[in-house]
């Protein structure tokens, strides 16, 4: 399988309050809260990182197994992806920057 | 589109009236029955107007969502039931609907959303009372308990509407607006503004008490509950920030409550 590359998409509005994180779709308004491993993969997602690289850091952060932590993380990127929120590139991509995200 | 209207109404929400013309006399008295005292003798100081150009009723799949999108800057919305454009630079828009007052209300739910959105402002799905010059909303979805609490609301508390509050920012916080827009109450709210002191988020239970509630889950609530039509990135970026803004400035607790009317001792 190739390598997949995803990168937050610079138009997304997201947010960080109270430790948690919240991700509206510039296209369809969708609402996202993420929890700890959703806000790693979501950090994570520079467009220079692979997913093999986003599992072996969440092996490290959490105590979860590589079978677990694929499958979060390839469900979660599939699922942002599709409401425009990430994009995918089966190569490095230029940084996309933080989106106008902010912390209070 | 251009009618040759014989009857104009301004129907006023949230201080933005909107002068709607039509050539039927009979749709003309649906519309002043329909929104009692939000309509106003036309004025010269009318910004935005609606030309309604009626249709014959056609069958309408319940399943047909709204769409609302930016073409060339104006605004293109549609449902099953209408179809209308607005100029948002200009201030005019027309609608193409049966003579029902269900189709102009949901045109308007939709101008008035996007209107605030530029403004810092929301609709959003909630009761809203004035009591002794303050104003408070009930958040919650269908069945949560908005037009409960707006029946049991005492004689000292205006009703601004048992289903969609209407909320722009002021100098000082946030002000609520009284709207026709009605739920199972089936009557129009008072129309007059106040300056909001808290929005409550609904649940049910076994007695009456207001539990704090962490901004994450207040902001959360508050998106969740926002009437938002338009599928549009600049819009989107908005809403969601007046959102937080929102959540910074006005108190958001829980409200548990019996459905009995003690529960406005509490909401004082």
């Amino acid at each position: 399988m190739n390598a997949v590359y995803p990168a937050r998409s610079k138009q997304v509005a997201a947010r960080m309050l109270g430790g948690e994180m919240m991700i509206m779709s510039p296209t369809d308004a969708s609402l996202f809260n993420l929890n700890d491993v959703g806000s790693a993969i979501w950090n994570a997602a520079d467009g220079r990182t692979s997913i093999d690289e986003i599992v072996a850091r969440l092996c490290d952060e959490f105590e979860v197994t590589p079978e677990a932590a694929r499958h979060d993380a390839e469900t979660f990127v599939a699922e942002l992806a599709a409401h425009g929120i990430l994009h995918l590139s089966d190569q490095p991509i230029a940084p996309a920057g933080s989106g106008r995200q902010e912390s209070i | 589109m251009t009618i040759t209207a014989t009857h104009e109404l301004a129907i006023d929400i949230g201080g933005m009236p909107i002068l709607v013309r039509t050539d039927s006399t009979e749709f003309a008295a649906l519309l002043e029955d329909r929104y009692g005292s939000f309509i106003h003798a036309p004025s010269s100081d009318r910004i935005f107007s609606l030309d309604i150009e009626l249709i014959p009723p056609r069958t309408v799949l319940e399943d047909e969502d709204v769409s609302v999108r930016i073409e060339s800057g104006r605004w293109i919305m549609t449902r099953g039931d209408f179809r209308a454009e607005f100029d948002p630079r200009g201030g005019h828009g027309w609608v193409r609907q049966s003579a029902n007052p269900y189709s102009i209300d949901g045109v308007l739910r939709i101008l008035h959303s996007l209107f605030l959105a530029r403004e810092g402002g929301f609709l959003v799905h909630a009761a809203s009372a004035a009591r002794k010059g303050r104003a408070f909303l009930f958040a919650g979805v269908s069945g949560a308990g908005k037009t409960t609490l707006s029946r049991l609301a005492p004689p000292d508390a205006e009703v601004l509407t048992d289903e969609i509050s209407y909320v722009r920012p002021c100098p000082n916080g946030y002000e609520a607006f009284g709207t026709p827009f009605a739920g199972e109450l089936a009557r129009i709210g008072a129309n007059l503004r106040a300056p909001l002191a808290a929005l409550y988020l609904l649940v049910q239970g076994p007695e009456n008490c207001i539990e704090p509630v962490d901004p994450a889950e207040a902001a959360r609530a508050v998106l969740r509950n926002i009437l938002f039509f338009a599928h549009d990135e600049e819009l989107v970026h908005l809403v969601f920030q007046s959102v937080f803004d929102f959540v910074a400035r006005v108190p958001v607790q829980r409200l548990v409550f019996t459905p009995d009317a003690r529960v406005w001792e509490l909401i004082v």
